[in-house]
């Protein structure tokens, strides 16, 4: 595995001080590894999002740490214990659903109080308790009703309260926010942030939703083909990608094809020669050598626009009005490449068949080898 | 040309009256004609023959031997039922969580009973429990008893029988039940710290509460007007209603008494089933919407 770029203190933290680690962890369905020696820590109280496309082995993670799956080698640690065989019910972790996480036959107050109950707490206190995590969501009233009487957001802040009412080690949660609409899905995001952070509470979040694992997390871990790609705070991830799988995968990317024209360390200036015949500087992401295929990536905000004669001409194929921005997809000699405007760029609204030069600073644009 | 809505649909969800007045039709005309009819010409003589009279219901409360036969046919079908439950949930249980080869062979081997007759499963327990039968033999045989024992003609053997043969009814509606039920929820139980027992107890088994109602109320009822295995595998001291009642009609003759008993039978289900319904409030599990 790479180690990120500024970032390799923030790695794989395998020492003391983090409340879960997840040591060579790898699980096997049939001849596919669905996770293929995944390391990671989570640190006490950190908001950590495990990201990745479906079937980046994201949600068998989670599985192994919540002990509904285990794994075939490697190890689980919560709070300095190993607790790769426990069972689920002794492992003393919240979990927040996708759905189906409220049980439909008992009222909301009963729901909260189930944890509660299971740990043979007494009567008045676990509703008292109860009543106060329903209050921490802000749903003091609704303790009567069932779940079928709440809305989709409710549901979730209901299952959030359950969650958190026993103050378990760790909170997981395995895209609880998918089935909700686009709105009220960032306000729960922001809500769901308020409550972690006013509990203090350690909380694993798997997800597809890019967006929402940089809203939310303090880092991110991203998977893909069962392997951790990297993990990095939001911002490491976003400007500094240490994969090409990462730099398209988190936000939007032009990939560039071109050919090294010297070697380079990575981190270093790198000078390449663009599909399509111009020459450009970039910064190596990876070790490269001279002569070698690169992939240069990017970002579509990245990407200046002026009408001074040198440099990487383009011209405009087609401008995209979305309200706060406009995306211009312009045709160079190389891909067509997507670049975002505001909407009081010096440009106006660029008609089709305008010509501009393309400028980037250098460390904006980052070579991977191919 | 622009297509008319037939006016026998209303969008795509529900049919107009008439059309499910037409769909509805075959049935209701057999039900009327088959079962209405005949049940309630049955009734009116156990009422009006030769003219008004409770005499016949009267001989029913005033004979013992007639609610000894009643109270025995509730009890060996509310005995029936409780052991199809009890043999049924956890199969039904595990095949839930079946798929495949494995779940198709015991699909196959739930309802491979309800493809044979009846009256050929009834022979089959006959050929199991009579004197010098394959029970008998094997329990001589390995010398648990001295001499072969009476199975047939007893109350358990009417029960064993009947619980193989109403099986199915119990488990298929539960298997749909436990197979409509989410794992979510019991993954949910445990990660709050549910042991296996208490996912069940306070998730399993309160959600699948419609599945157990349904096929114990099926099992119940098919019980109640059994006739072959009864008739075959018990004697005149295991006799059930529905032999007593064939007794009145072919050998007797006595159709209003008949129908009498079958009127406080009826009377007796329905009377069952309200207090059921009562009891166990089926929109109590899943609350309102």
């Amino acid at each position: 595995m790479r180690a990120a770029a500024g970032g390799a203190e923030l790695r794989t933290g395998t020492g003391n001080g983090e409340h879960v680690g997840v040591h060579e962890l790898v699980k096997r369905y049939g001849d596919v590894a669905a996770v293929d020696g995944v390391t990671f820590g989570v640190r006490t109280g950190e908001f950590l999002a495990l990201l990745g496309p479906s079937g980046s082995g994201k949600t068998t993670v989670l599985m192994n740490i919540a002990g509904f799956d285990f794994p075939d080698f490697g190890r689980i640690e919560i709070g300095g214990q190993d607790v790769t065989w426990t069972p689920s019910h002794k492992r003393n972790l919240g979990m927040v659903f996708q759905r189906y996480t409220l049980f439909p036959h008992m009222t909301v107050l009963d729901n909260i109080a189930f944890p509660l109950r299971m740990r043979k707490i007494g009567r008045a206190e676990r509703e008292e308790r109860a009543r106060v995590a329903l209050r921490t969501v802000r749903l003091e009233g609704y303790g009567e009703r069932k779940p079928a009487q709440l809305s989709g957001g409710q549901q979730q802040r209901v299952a959030m309260a359950r969650a958190v009412v026993y103050n378990p080690e760790v909170l997981l949660m395995d895209e609880p926010l998918s089935a909700l609409d686009k709105n009220l899905r960032e306000e729960m995001q922001i809500e769901i942030k308020h409550l972690q952070r006013e509990l203090g509470v350690t909380v694993i979040f798997v997800t597809h939703d890019q967006t929402e694992a940089l809203t939310m997390a303090d880092r991110i871990a991203v998977l893909d083909l069962g392997k951790l790609q990297q993990l990095d705070t939001p911002k490491a991830l976003y400007e500094q990608p240490t994969s090409a799988f990462v730099a398209g995968f988190i936000g939007e990317t032009n990939f560039w094809p071109a050919v090294a024209s010297g070697d380079a360390v990575a981190g270093s200036e790198l000078g390449v020669t663009l599909e399509g015949g111009e020459r450009a500087t970039v910064t190596a992401a990876d070790a490269i050598r001279g002569g070698q295929k690169v992939k240069v990536a990017i970002r579509p905000e990245n990407i200046r626009l002026s009408k001074d004669g040198a440099g990487v001409q383009a011209s405009v194929e087609e401008a995209i009005y979305a309200g706060s921005i406009t995306t211009l997809l312009l045709r160079s000699k190389g891909p067509t490449l997507r670049v975002r405007v505001g909407p009081d760029g010096a440009l106006g609204e660029p008609a089709p068949g305008t010509p501009f030069t393309l400028g980037w600073q250098t460390r904006h644009a980052r070579a991977y080898a191919a | 040309m622009k297509a008319r809505p037939s006016r026998f649909m209303l969008g795509g969800r529900t049919y107009s009256p008439a059309a499910s007045l037409l769909l509805a039709t075959p049935f209701l005309l057999v039900l009327m004609l088959a079962f209405l009819l005949p049940l309630g010409m049955l009734l009116r003589e156990s009422l009006f023959v030769p003219s008004f009279t409770v005499e016949h219901y009267r001989r029913v409360f005033d004979e013992p031997v007639y609610l000894r036969v009643m109270y025995r046919t509730i009890r060996i079908s509310a005995l029936v039922t409780l052991i199809s439950l009890l043999l049924g949930y956890p199969l039904a249980a595990m095949m839930a969580r079946t798929r495949g080869l494995m779940l198709n062979l015991l699909l196959v081997a739930v309802l491979l009973p309800l493809w044979t007759s009846v009256l050929v499963r009834t022979y089959a327990w006959l050929v199991l429990l009579q004197r010098n039968g394959v029970v008998n033999d094997l329990l001589t045989g390995l010398g648990i008893v001295d001499a072969p024992m009476q199975l047939l003609r007893t109350e358990g053997a009417v029960v064993l029988a009947m619980s193989h043969v109403l099986l199915p009814f119990v488990v298929l509606p539960l298997y749909a039940t436990l197979r409509a039920i989410p794992d979510d929820y019991a993954r949910a139980a445990r990660m709050l710290g549910a042991n296996g027992f208490a996912v069940f107890r306070h998730v399993t088994l309160p959600l699948s509460m419609p599945g157990i109602t349904s096929g114990c109320v099926m099992v119940f009822l098919l019980a109640l007007g059994f006739f072959v295995t009864p008739a075959l595998i018990g004697g005149p001291q295991q006799m059930m209603l529905a032999t007593l009642v064939q007794q009145q009609v072919t050998e007797l003759l006595n159709w209003p008494f008949a129908g009498a008993i079958i009127g406080v039978l009826l009377l007796a289900v329905l009377g069952l089933m309200i207090v059921f319904h009562r009891v166990i409030r089926l929109d109590r599990f899943v609350g309102q919407a």
